[in-house]
């Protein structure tokens, strides 16, 4: 049997024989979002899983507020903040294997470094050096995507080919609660559905599509709801709750793995700070409902659990408050270096090979840069390709 | 278009065969090519051009997809990233606009935003233009959005040996290619033979299809055949004209199309594309950079005019026909090189 091909194809029957095609019940998210920390099942977390996950999550929200810090330096251009989201991040990174692939939108720079990235090559598009500052076959990153949704469909067309190949491939693509009621979340869904491709949608509802509440966004029971009308399972988990988290996405990772097709996950959570730095919050939400979320915050969430089963002391926080303040600050001095830059590079990428037009308009920047003496590296002084200025 | 010679033994073949054959022959070629699209398995497309791909490479390799462009296009991406080499139908011209988004924002620019590193080997193949009959939302040209955006290699074959040296040549690039098939000549036949398919130029490379002296005609696409008959109609008023085919838009191949009007020193761009921002101005506007004195009368063009495609009982009023070019012909100031010829032999 081929991948595509699939056992009872369906086709429309005259009424009274017509019948629901699956059973829909088995694909209905539950009714409350899924959560271990504060519960009774929280005994049984794996102790080595909850450290791991506190480490990342306390260095995640550090490189937030170093990224956000940044940006008011004038190293970054912008920075879209994951600050309350980072179990989100931290899990859809730790799920993965080596050969797994990760579709970041551009607000999710975290997950990127989380699965190992160094963090100045994923901030290379909000510096504005590049757009895309790695090699996306390095850690199976594709580039962070900024025109919503529209990365879906290409996680979905990546697991595809990875099955069609033979390789046990699982693509996990991140979209926020705004980009679902974009049309590429629909047909990347639908695709996925009928080509039973191994792909784990998260869907960060962080409350706000900038400024727009998911009140305006949508009319559905949640998001995880859309899933049953793609024929899979959608599954709604607290977003703030770091192994609830980590234990919805590992499932659906197995089960696509497995050849079970691709999973909707809804993580509830929220965005702590503005859109970006250059968004102002206040004018669409009040203080009271941002503190009521600093209360149910991912790291204070974990820390609490840990240190009540006494997995983690005084020095232990210390430990990895200090690491994450290391990486802060190695960060800090890297992106406090100007970033090299030559401008005939923005000719070299276009095409596999230059066009006489390219080839034309790239000598004519050469000709106006050796001109004004601007002109990097060895080529300077060197013989002009186009009349100078 | 000429038809096949009886006394040459080789069989006459449509343009649509030709692309049959051409994908047939990649994805023998290639494991790496994969088709996917609307209708383009069991029923082998709408124009039958991917008639028997399915049962000969199963459905994994020739897929009908759900009916979404942007879906279609959007996971080629994907497949594209792993390794393979897609080749999408999308159904009509018209039909291909909701995969406007995923064709502009990262199929174009995957290879630039990623430093080279995601390099986008795919065909997006369009069966395009009028002519056929059709209603609203099937006859449109659309190939001055595509030839607008950097990173996308724009082809338009009008003979039965491109269709095929071009396919092949798309396919095998590895970067993304608008392949605009003119669905009006899908049925066009000529000397071809499948099984000794001609080498022809790469992509990139115009070709003169009938030389002349008076005047260039410049063209592509479903408008060759209208140029090549007025080319020959316009022998009877004692022009020679030089029917230039353009093959693809990007690569635009100025050299042998400045050459031939340097020779000539008149152009006319005929395509049915609109004439207001259509590929006709920038290439007017190129001649006259490059070739302003050589030149003895403005640029002219002969274009769909800037309307919505016309429903089918009236295209033949917007369509650009052999009139229409020879009236073109006939405005390139034919007094003045009298006058100067005149001039020069010393008659006044």
């Amino acid at each position: 049997m081929t991948v595509l091909e699939q056992p009872g194809s369906y086709r429309p029957t005259p009424p009274p024989a017509w019948q629901p095609r699956t059973d829909p019940a088995p694909l209905l998210p539950d009714a409350e979002p899924y959560r271990l920390l504060g519960t009774d099942a929280a005994d049984g977390l794996d102790p080595e899983l909850l450290r791991r996950l506190y480490g990342h999550l306390v260095r995640g929200r550090r490189y937030n507020t170093q990224a956000t810090a940044l940006t008011r330096q004038g190293r970054l251009a912008v920075y879209p903040s994951s600050t309350g989201q980072e179990a989100c991040q931290v899990a859809a990174a730790l799920v993965l294997e080596d050969r797994d692939w990760l579709f970041p939108s551009y607000r999710d720079t975290l997950a990127a470094v989380a699965r190992g990235m160094d963090p100045v090559q994923a901030l290379t598009l909000l510096r504005g050096d590049w757009h895309t500052g790695y090699d996306p076959h390095e850690h199976r990153v594709a580039p962070l995507c900024t025109p919503l949704a529209t990365q879906l469909p290409h996680a979905v067309g990546l697991a595809h080919a990875a099955r069609l190949k033979g390789d046990d491939v699982v693509a996990l693509a991140l979209v926020g609660d705004g980009g679902t009621s974009e049309g590429d979340f629909h047909e990347a869904l639908n695709f996925a559905a009928v080509w039973r491709a191994p792909v784990v949608f998260l869907v960060q509802n962080n409350g706000f599509a900038i400024s727009v509440p998911l009140a305006k966004q949508t009319a559905a029971p949640s998001l995880a709801h859309k899933a049953v009308g793609y024929g899979m399972p959608g599954r709604l988990v607290d977003g703030n709750d770091a192994p609830a988290v980590h234990e919805v996405l590992s499932e659906a990772v197995h089960r696509a793995r497995a050849g079970g097709g691709p999973t909707l996950v809804e993580a509830v959570t929220y965005r702590i700070d503005a859109h970006t730095n250059a968004d102002d919050a206040t004018r669409y939400r009040t203080d009271v409902e941002v503190e009521t979320w600093r209360a149910h915050d991912p790291i204070a969430l974990l820390e609490r659990e840990l240190t009540r089963r006494k997995l983690l002391d005084e020095s232990a926080i210390r430990a990895e408050a200090d690491a994450a303040e290391r990486m802060a600050a190695d960060l800090r001095e890297r992106m406090h270096q100007d970033p090299a830059l030559d401008p005939m590079e923005l000719f070299t990428h276009v095409y596999a090979e230059q066009t006489a037009q390219l080839r034309e308009q790239a000598a004519q920047l050469r000709a106006e840069l050796t001109a004004a003496g601007e002109l990097p590296g060895p080529q300077a002084g060197g013989p002009q390709e186009g009349r100078q200025r | 278009m000429t038809t096949a010679p009886v006394d040459t033994g080789r069989k006459a073949a449509s343009m649509a065969q030709a692309l049959g054959r051409a994908l047939r022959d990649a994805m023998a070629d290639d494991p790496a090519v994969h088709v996917l699209g609307e209708d383009v398995g069991t029923l082998g497309g709408v124009f039958r051009i991917t008639d028997g791909l399915a049962k000969e490479f199963g459905e994994d390799r020739c897929t009908d997809t759900p009916l979404a462009e942007a879906g279609i296009l959007g996971t080629a991406v994907g497949m594209a990233m792993y390794g393979l080499r897609p080749v999408v139908e999308m159904q009509f011209d018209a039909f291909a606009y909701p995969a406007f988004e995923q064709l502009v924002s990262h199929v174009s620019r995957m290879r630039n935003r990623t430093r080279g590193a995601l390099p986008m080997p795919i065909t997006v193949r369009v069966p395009y233009g009028g002519g056929i009959g059709g209603v609203e939302h099937h006859s449109d040209s659309s190939e001055a959005y595509y030839l607008a955006t950097p990173g996308l290699h724009v082809v338009a074959p009008a003979t039965v040996a491109d269709a095929y040296g071009l396919l092949r040549a798309a396919i095998a690039s590895d970067d993304p290619v608008v392949f605009l098939e003119p669905k009006r000549l899908y049925w066009a036949k000529d000397d071809w033979d499948p099984e000794h398919p001609e080498q022809v130029p790469g992509i990139g490379r115009a070709v003169v299809r009938r030389p002349g002296t008076s005047a260039t005609l410049i063209t592509y696409g479903p408008s060759l055949p209208v140029c090549v008959e007025a080319a020959r109609a316009a022998a009877a008023e004692g022009w020679d004209l030089e029917v230039v085919d353009l093959r693809s838009l990007v690569p635009f191949d100025e050299e042998t199309v400045c050459a031939s009007v340097r020779r000539t020193g008149r152009a006319v761009v005929v395509h049915e594309s609109t004439g207001f921002g259509g590929p006709g101005g920038e290439i007017a506007a190129r001649i006259t950079e490059r070739c302003f004195h050589h030149l003895e009368a403005p640029v002219l063009r002969v274009a769909g005019f800037d309307i919505p495609y016309p429903p089918p009982m009236l295209e033949k009023h917007h369509l650009p026909d052999v009139d229409r070019v020879l009236d073109a012909v006939a405005r390139l100031q034919w007094e003045s090189e009298w006058t100067s010829n005149e001039y020069e032999s010393g008659a006044r």
